[in-house]
């Protein structure tokens, strides 16, 4: 297998198995949109039975939707800059843009944190209807795999500082670089399909 | 890579720029534009679209010759999208479209097109 190894290009696709790793995960990300399909379907037929609780309209607000939407978005154009980094054989720009990426998903994660303690504060909780347990299921899972990112990202930052950029290292940044970057895609929808319609409608 | 020794990475920054225009775009259509709402609702999907777009193209390097011109991320990405929107519209289409679930907030007719014009 590791017949080709070649000499030049980024590192990541030089072997054979850091090629079959990547597409490995683009496969990994076709199933996620998948999944991701499943829980916004849910949503949209779920939409507009809140029960008792409250209606989304009056709960969004368009400040504080902009501010997670910017810090995503922001976040995952600092990930490119780590990985435009990285192809060019320089492990520390990898390292701090990839630690700015990481604070501003932290932040995007503490504002989600607070965002759901308010619903739940004005009466919109996980049982409180079918509409609001579809809306905690779908953004929640989005924010689980924010904070599963965050995590895996750490541990490579650990790993990088301890054997350097290697084809088996820059890898698995490209790697968690798609992972972030698709964060951010379902992000679009959830802001778009969520919280703009629930303004609108 | 062509692009390798680049100090500074052009066409993540255009990216970038791009998908703040988009955002700050939508967000003016659904607070402080006068569009109708199902107009609106059109132009943040295809918004999305395009800034999902931006993500895969401009940021993921999804067609780098590096992948063999992404033959395979396409496909996949390709798939999952088409999967995605006909789970979303078959979901409203089957449950939704023409019935009003006896909802007391879901009475006028209006309001249901809209319902299930928003997913897609």
């Amino acid at each position: 297998m590791s017949a080709e190894e070649r000499t030049t290009g980024p590192l990541e696709y030089r072997t054979e198995a850091g090629r079959m790793s990547i597409l490995g995960f683009w496969i990994f990300l076709g199933a996620e949109v998948v999944l991701f399909a499943t829980l916004f379907a849910t949503y949209a037929v779920l939409f507009g039975r809140t029960a008792d609780a409250p209606h989304p309209a009056e709960l969004f607000e368009p400040s504080m939707t902009l501010i997670m939407t910017f810090l995503l978005l922001t976040s995952s154009f600092t990930c490119g800059i780590a990985i435009h980094e990285m192809r060019r054989g320089n492990a520390k720009g990898l390292a701090t843009w990839l630690i700015i990426t990481l604070l501003l998903g932290l932040g995007f994660l503490g504002a989600e944190i607070y965002e759901f303690v308010h619903y739940v504060h004005e009466g919109a909780t996980l049982p409180s209807s079918a509409y609001w347990s579809s809306f905690f299921v779908l953004a929640g899972t989005h924010g689980l795999h924010v904070t599963l990112g965050i995590g895996w990202a750490t541990l490579l930052l650990i790993q990088l500082a301890r054997r350097g950029l290697t084809n088996v290292t820059s890898r698995k940044f490209f790697i968690v670089s798609l992972y972030w970057h698709f964060l951010d895609v379902v992000w679009i929808f959830i802001f778009t399909g969520i919280y703009l319609i629930g303004m609108v409608i | 890579m062509a692009n390798t020794k680049k100090r500074i990475p052009t066409q993540h920054v255009i990216g970038f720029l791009l998908s703040l225009v988009m955002t700050l775009v939508a967000a003016w259509a659904v607070i402080g534009s006068d569009l109708p709402k199902m107009w609106v609702i059109i132009s943040i999907l295809i918004l999305a679209l395009l800034q999902a777009g931006v993500q895969l193209f401009m940021f993921m390097h999804i067609t780098e010759e590096s992948s063999d011109g992404g033959h395979v991320p396409w496909n996949m990405m390709f798939h999952g999208f088409a999967l995605a929107a006909i789970l979303v519209a078959g979901s409203l289409f089957t449950m939704s479209f023409g019935f009003d679930h006896g909802d007391m907030d879901m009475d006028d007719g209006h309001k249901q097109e809209q319902h299930s014009e928003h997913s897609e």
